[in-house]
């Protein structure tokens, strides 16, 4: 160590060295409701993007072959894409609602104050439109019809 | 200690009152020394405080006391000055405003510099962009016209009102470091600059509000708010920054500021 060959005049306990800790690396800023949903309308929206760059190559497969198309939409009614549809509509569902949120906060004089309950609306709504949803579906996608 | 010898006699002249309790507080600081560190790292300090501490005191006493290569900036230590902010718990504070009893000692406190900003040494960063982008949506009272009646510029009660919220800033950075898209994008004017282009654009008395909503009105002004309220949560004076920031929005839309006329 270092710390021996310090000189002896020097009148100062030897400093210790500082435990280093490598991680975490910095903390998460820890933002609330108006942070996370912006989180997650990034994250939807970003979603939906490639679920919509998928989709117009597919259905302009119409244009090419009726027979190419036919067969694509037809490998999506499996269980998989099934489960894929019910990821679509919320991801959908969540970004639109909170689309409406933030174009009231923006375009209304209420909006930037009511924006932690119009957040937690988001939610419900989003909730509701789920429980509406999501077992209708699964019955057609595992009740075979 | 006279002070405490005093509070001692009254005490004991009143009812006996238990003695203020001093708890053990762990700090976890990050901690970055240009000349010996590539990079940042964490380190802990276990300080004697009360509950009436700020985060601040606890700096002070590991400065004073266990290591002083400890590098923070304070000036006013009072909340005014706008120089301690820094990310406490993983939100922006300012450390004198943050009193250790808001905060859940059970666990280390961890105290690191505001994020986005070029760091210089431990809780220090380089505030100039930050300072740049306040340069630039020229912060001062811009009227070139004569007065009404050659002496001054009256403005009413309501007109002083409609800015009030955003005279409140002391320009500490927690609102911008706070902000996701600062983060990434350090182009971007910040909430801090457009609070305070908001205070002379809402002011009756500016003449240069188109000026302000021009340079505002750019790809990188209020258009890359993206309503995350980091900021408002983060501002030590409780300025509605993004409230503050869709108004802008709204009077670059509108081409002109709602000013109450009188």
């Amino acid at each position: 160590m270092t710390s021996q060959a310090a000189p002896p005049e020097s009148p100062a306990a030897p400093i210790p060295e500082p435990k280093r800790r490598k991680l975490p690396a910095g903390t998460l800023y820890r933002g609330r409701e108006g942070m996370w949903s912006w989180v997650l309308h990034r994250i939807t929206g970003t979603a939906i993007f490639f679920f919509l760059l998928v989709h117009i190559l597919d259905t302009a497969l119409i244009r090419i072959s009726p027979e190419a198309y036919d067969a694509v939409i037809g490998t999506y009614k499996t269980p998989i894409m099934g489960l894929g549809e019910v990821a679509l509509v919320a991801a959908v569902g969540l970004h639109a609602l909170n689309g409406l949120r933030i174009i009231f906060i923006d375009l209304f004089s209420w909006g930037p104050r009511a924006q932690k309950a119009m957040f937690w609306i988001v939610v419900v709504l989003w909730i509701l439109l789920l429980v509406g949803f999501v077992p209708r579906h699964l019955m057609v996608v595992f009740g075979g019809h | 200690m006279a002070g405490a010898a005093t509070l001692e006699a009254v005490d004991n002249a009143g009812a006996p009152e238990a003695p203020i309790q001093a708890f053990t507080v762990t700090l976890n600081i990050r901690r970055f020394d240009p000349e010996k560190d590539a990079e940042p790292y964490w380190q802990d300090f276990d300080v004697e405080l009360y509950a009436t501490d700020r985060v601040l005191d606890a700096l002070h006493k590991i400065k004073w006391e266990q290591d002083g290569s400890l590098t923070f900036r304070r000036s006013c230590a009072h909340g005014i000055c706008g120089s301690d902010a820094m990310r406490i718990n993983g939100r922006n504070r300012l450390a004198c405003k943050t009193l250790i009893k808001d905060l859940d000692i059970s666990k280390p406190i961890y105290v690191e510099a505001i994020k986005g900003l070029p760091l210089e040494k431990d809780l220090i960063v380089d505030m100039e962009p930050f300072f740049a982008s306040y340069r630039e949506i020229q912060p001062f009272l811009i009227a070139d016209s004569k007065p009404k009646d050659g002496k001054e510029r009256i403005q009413s009660v309501a007109q002083r009102a409609r800015f009030d919220d955003t005279t409140k800033c002391i320009l500490c950075a927690a609102c911008t470091s706070s902000c996701p898209v600062f983060w990434t994008d350090g182009q971007y004017f910040g909430p801090a600059a457009i609070v305070n282009a908001h205070r002379f654009i809402f002011d009756s008395r500016d003449e240069a509000a188109s000026v302000r909503l021009d340079i505002l009105n750019d790809k990188e002004g209020v258009w890359r708010c993206r309503t995350t309220f980091n900021c408002t949560e983060a501002c030590p004076r409780g300025i509605e920054v993004t409230k503050a920031i869709a108004e802008v929005k709204a009077a670059v839309l509108r081409g002109k500021p709602d000013i109450p006329k009188q």
